[in-house]
């Protein structure tokens, strides 16, 4: 008999920590709740930024996750703007910036990514990252003051923004590492497809170049230097060059962080501590792998798993990875993981008309289906081959349940 | 129980369909959602319910009625 938490402490209050809370209500959890978050608005959400936000589509009170009312009928207590900065597991006691220490009987640590930065961004003005709204916004207003845009990046953040500014008129290059955009994500036939569109809508690209340094004058950026010498003029630079787990609160708290705070199967860290969205990682037993995944669907499936083991369910996480990406007028869904080295195949549809399905095949096995504005048919290829142990159910709570 | 969307917010994830498909589907076109179940009967309530929390795009909005 598995005893019940009297009080669980949620710390990141975001997608993935919001959602944990609001799943443990649902599934009937009646004690007491916490959520702690570093951030001064409102939840939001993420994937509209270097899209509507940054646009200037969507006003930014558009991205908020819940109403009031439903904040407040959640029963939570709410601490804002207020950063983790120490923690014991063992205690389960967590110490802000305040010096206020928050004990629970259950941890859940949903403190998601902090962006990469390059040597002496902080020092200039005018370079900027994008992961909060008033990353959104900041660059936003040096879009709209500045000519020359250079992004540095040439995965999903990187080239999403430069769709967004391309849109906006700027004038846009991107440099990255890879030899085509999305190319660790999507492969290289996939990746080639991007690549031209952005070609086609404007944005000059460099690829497959290292990036040395950021050039400045007066204290603010005007170039980003290339390993081949080049120099790339710039009144305003985004560096999209990945993130790595916020994880700097838990050095000495006794949990295990490798790439994240590593998990078991069930998205627990240690008794009583679990770890749910872009900072965890975990065993995933139908691929009998480590796994963390950075995609907004992950955030809310696996709050899903979180709260049904916190409250006992002992059920092994086992999703199918899942996301979507925006970029000009391409709408991407990515079921399961394209490994750059699978096989791809166009099931439906055709790339010169710009709606089809690739299939991904590796050692003769389906590894991921990926849709280029054909959501639904990439949904039901993905129902028909993602299926088996190896890909788990979206969510399976309901079911299991008596 | 009623159920509004917001298309506007949808990105067609399809993760509803993926959970309740008797309550939702995807229009052909552009995979953005579809309610086949407005209000839908209490055998699909616990469903729709888990559909509106998984939604990565928070598109979909459960409403409770009497
Ligand atoms: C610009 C952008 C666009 C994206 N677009 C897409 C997309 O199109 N499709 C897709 O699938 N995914 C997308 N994503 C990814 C998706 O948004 C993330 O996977 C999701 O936000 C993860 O949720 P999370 O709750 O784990 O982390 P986060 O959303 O990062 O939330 C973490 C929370 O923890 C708080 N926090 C951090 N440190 C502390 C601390 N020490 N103490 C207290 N609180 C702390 C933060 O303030 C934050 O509120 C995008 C992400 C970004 C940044
Ligand atoms: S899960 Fe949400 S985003 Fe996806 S199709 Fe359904 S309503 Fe749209």
């Amino acid at each position: 008999m598995v005893t019940r938490p009297g009080k669980v402490v949620i710390v990141g209050g975001s997608s993935a920590g919001l959602a944990t809370a609001e799943a443990l209500r649902r599934q009937g959890y009646e004690g007491r709740l916490t959520l702690l978050d570093a951030e001064r608005h409102l939840p939001y959400d993420r994937p509209p930024l270097s899209k509507q936000v940054l646009t200037g589509a969507w006003e930014p009170s558009r991205t908020q996750l819940r109403s009031q009312e439903h904040l407040a009928s959640l029963e939570a207590e709410f601490i804002r703007a207020e950063p983790a900065v120490m923690c014991d597991a063992v205690e389960r006691a967590v110490t802000t910036a305040t010096g206020r220490v928050v004990r629970g009987d259950a941890l859940v640590i949903a403190t998601g990514l902090r962006p990469r930065i390059l040597p002496d961004q902080e020092e200039l003005a005018g370079v900027h990252v994008m992961r909060t709204l008033d990353d959104a916004l900041a660059l936003r207003s040096d879009l709209a003051a500045g000519r020359r845009l250079v992004v540095v990046g040439e995965g999903v953040l990187g080239a999403e923004i430069a769709a967004s500014a391309r849109g906006m008129g700027v004038e846009v290059t991107l440099a990255g590492f890879g030899s085509v955009l999305l190319g660790s994500q999507v492969g290289g036939r996939v990746g080639g497809f991007l690549t031209r569109l952005h070609t086609e809508r404007g944005t000059d690209l460099r690829l497959g170049v290292a990036v040395e340094a950021l050039t400045g004058s007066g204290g603010r950026v005007c170039g980003v230097r290339l390993a081949s010498g080049e120099v790339l003029r710039a009144d305003t630079v985004v560096v999209a060059i990945g993130a790595r787990p916020a994880t700097e609160w838990l050095e000495g708290s006794g949990l295990a962080l490798g790439d994240g705070v590593e998990c078991d199967a069930y998205c627990r860290a240690a008794p009583g501590v679990y770890a749910v969205g872009d900072t965890a990682s975990w065993h995933h037993e139908g691929l009998d792998r480590r796994l963390r995944l950075e995609n907004r669907t992950n955030a809310t499936e696996q709050a899903q798993a979180v709260a049904a083991n916190l409250l006992g369910a002992e059920r092994p996480y086992t999703p199918t990875p899942y996301f979507w990406t925006d970029q000009h007028d391409a709408k991407l869904q990515v079921h399961g993981l394209p490994t750059p080295a699978a096989e791809t195949h166009i099931a439906e549809g055709d790339p010169a008309q710009g709606r089809f399905v690739a299939v991904y095949r590796e050692n003769g096995e389906v590894t991921g289906v990926l849709g280029w504005n054909m959501p639904k048919q990439a949904r039901l290829l993905r129902q028909k081959h993602l299926v088996g142990p190896r890909n788990g159910q979206p969510t399976t709570t309901v079911r299991s349940a008596p | 129980m009623k159920i509004t969307v917001d298309e506007e917010k949808c990105c067609g994830a399809g993760q509803c369909v993926l959970i309740a498909p008797e309550v939702f589907d995807q229009r052909d076109e552009d995979g953005i959602v579809v309610v086949l179940e407005p209000e839908p009967p209490h055998d699909q309530h616990a469903l729709t319910r888990e559909a509106a929390a998984v939604c990565p795009a928070s598109a979909i909005q459960v409403h409770d009625t009497p």
